[in-house]
């Protein structure tokens, strides 16, 4: 039984990695929906955290860095979403809409 | 199971920010038992928690420590930017005392939110490691966003509230990812250990293609942060939608952190890659600097000209971020030193221009039209004095602090053998005078066109003078400021 890191080789696992960070990017850049812009950073975040766990496994396996840091990169995800959502809803009341491109009154 | 051991912890080097992050905490506790109307009290506090940890760095100087496992760092540069952090904090607050009632939006939690984003740059400018850099960034930039959009129901702050946090979260994804590919080419997320690889030169072709794209990466999320070309377009809008005064520490605060650390990075991991990242930051200070100053010529809202101006004075800084790169060790050390001294005649020039347009503002009244500034001289003198002397300061006009901050970035980055370069920047630092000498020019020779604001409140006469004075002082005076940032020795000089 070979161990994971043998059946699977590491620019498989970056692959992934990279491949998911670009679908959320493709997510943020094209979504109008405020939520869905979240939504594609929220995937970018899930990316690297991903990424940072790969590295950790395949080369790093007894310094803890890497897993430590997408411990990190979640609560801040968290975070984020937190003041994003909150945002988002402010601008409802006031607004009755949670589209970008509707919410422009600063321009010039 | 392995006993968990806890490395001895230095406090010296954590001691400002456990004042700021701890008197923070305490004061959001202490809120809750102050009646709404006494608010201010709060602010008061929190200036007093500011002073404290600025007179706690004073016996830390001369210290080069650093603790929790090499993470954070105090030196003589941390410490310079920390004690620029807290004057900028401190002159904030002092705007902020009277703004906030006459805007209807004063609560507790705005003087606690600016202490928490001054630790969050606080962090950015001691962080001697990657996770540091990138916790103390959304420290500050999630504090930015709530405080951006602070001025609820007003619809204009919560869109730019918004837009921020759009865009600040965007570019947070690019700097983790490249924070991730960096320690996955070197192993380590410490910048010094990154730059011990680099220079031993063992690195793999594969392991040099995810160092460079990470460095790229972190460089394009921190170009966000600062508002530097073509990563700026967030800035205006988020500039004229904030609360004044917190525009102020947006455009002091955040950028100053936000270049304290990339130079850093830069210099302590990225120091052998020079040859590589120099030419495309000076592409894009050039960059910076067209767009910034192109933009400030059109504008007739004097608050959007001043964040197309701050997009310029990234560009400057830029020039100073590459000399301090440097493979030569004089251009490199001059560099260093150009960056301090830009961002601490820079941060009193602003948080002054962004003072007068307060006390120009009243309550539900936008006042930064250039017409609101006709006359000004024969209305109020000395707002019209301070408004002028930060107007040619920002243009680089002696004798005010920015003509010494110029004057050395263009010096570092000749002597860096950016030749050509540095004569750009210095022809459109000549053109870009003129948008401000409009400024002044409509004080002094426009007639009236409003009625006399209303009378000053004495925080915010305080707060405005002592950005003046500090431009004033930086001009006539600069011997101080430039013996400090020559004691400042970075990364592999250090």
């Amino acid at each position: 039984m070979p161990s994971i890191t043998e059946a699977v080789p590491l620019p498989w696992v970056l692959t992934l990695a990279g491949a998911l960070f670009c679908v959320g990017l493709f997510g943020a850049l094209s979504r109008r929906n405020t939520v869905g812009i979240l939504l594609g950073i929220e995937l970018m975040l899930n990316a690297v955290n991903i990424n940072l766990v790969a590295f950790w496994r395949y080369l790093e396996p007894n310094v803890v860095a890497g897993q430590t840091f997408a411990l990190f990169v979640i609560t801040v995800a968290a975070a984020e979403a937190a003041v994003g959502l909150a945002m988002i809803i402010a601008i409802y009341r006031a607004r009755q809409t949670v589209n970008a491109d509707e919410v422009d009154s600063l321009r010039g | 199971m392995t006993e968990i051991i806890i490395p001895p912890i230095d406090w010296r080097v954590a001691a400002q920010l456990s004042i700021i992050f701890g008197w923070a905490s305490v004061l959001l506790v202490i809120a809750l038992f102050v009646p709404r109307s006494r608010t201010r009290i709060i602010g008061y506090l929190a200036i007093v928690g500011v002073i404290v940890a600025a007179v706690a760095g004073i016996p830390l100087w001369g210290v080069n420590a650093e603790t929790f496992s090499g993470m954070l760092r105090l030196d003589a540069y941390s410490l310079t930017l920390n004690w620029l952090f807290l004057a900028s904090t401190a002159i904030t607050i002092a705007l902020s005392l009277d703004y906030l009632p006459r805007q209807g939006i004063e609560r507790s939690e705005y003087y606690v939110l600016v202490l928490f984003a001054t630790g969050g740059m606080m962090l950015l400018a001691q962080g001697a490691d990657l996770i540091i850099l990138f916790l103390g960034l959304e420290l500050l930039s999630i504090v930015l966003y709530v405080l951006t959009g602070f001025a609820y129901p007003r619809i204009a702050s919560e869109e730019a509230g918004m837009k921020y946090l759009l865009i600040g979260a965007f570019a947070g994804g690019f700097v983790v990812f490249g924070i991730a590919l960096l320690y996955g080419a070197t192993g380590s997320m410490n910048l010094r250990a990154i730059g011990e690889t680099l220079a031993r030169q063992a690195l793999t072709p594969e392991e040099r293609t995810y160092l460079l794209a990470g460095a790229a990466l972190v460089v394009v999320g921190f170009g966000y942060k600062v508002a530097m070309a073509p990563f700026h377009m967030w800035a205006p809008d988020v500039y004229e939608g904030a609360p004044t005064p917190v525009t102020g520490l947006l455009s002091v605060g955040s950028k100053a952190a936000g270049f304290a650390s990339l130079l850093r990075f830069l210099v302590e991991a990225l120091a052998g890659e020079w040859q590589i990242w120099a030419p495309v930051l000076a592409a894009l200070a050039i960059a910076t600097l067209a767009v910034g100053n192109i933009g400030a010529l059109t504008q007739q809202n004097v608050k959007r000209m001043l964040a197309y101006s701050s997009i310029g004075h990234a560009g400057y800084i830029l020039f100073g971020v590459i000399a301090a790169g440097a493979t030569d060790g004089v251009a490199g050390q001059r560099g260093v030193e150009s960056v301090l001294l830009y961002l601490i005649a820079y941060t009193f020039t602003n948080l002054g221009a962004f003072g007068v347009l307060i006390a120009l503002e009243q309550r539900g009244e936008a006042a930064w039209d250039m017409g609101d500034l006709a006359g000004l001289w024969n209305r109020r003198p000395w707002l019209a004095i301070a408004m002028a002397v930060c107007m040619l300061s920002l243009a680089g006009i002696p004798p005010t602090g920015g003509f010494w901050g110029k004057l050395y970035v263009f010096t570092a980055a000749w002597l860096a053998g950016m030749g050509w370069i540095t004569v750009i920047g210095v022809i459109i630092a000549a053109v870009a005078a003129f948008y401000y000498l409009r400024i002044v020019a409509q004080m002094f020779m426009a007639e009236p066109a409003r009625e006399a604001p209303l009378p000053m409140d004495r925080a915010l006469r305080v707060g405005l003078t002592l950005a003046t004075l500090g431009v004033l002082i930086l001009g006539f005076i600069p011997t101080p400021a430039i013996d400090l940032v020559q004691r400042v020795v970075l990364g592999v000089r250090g």
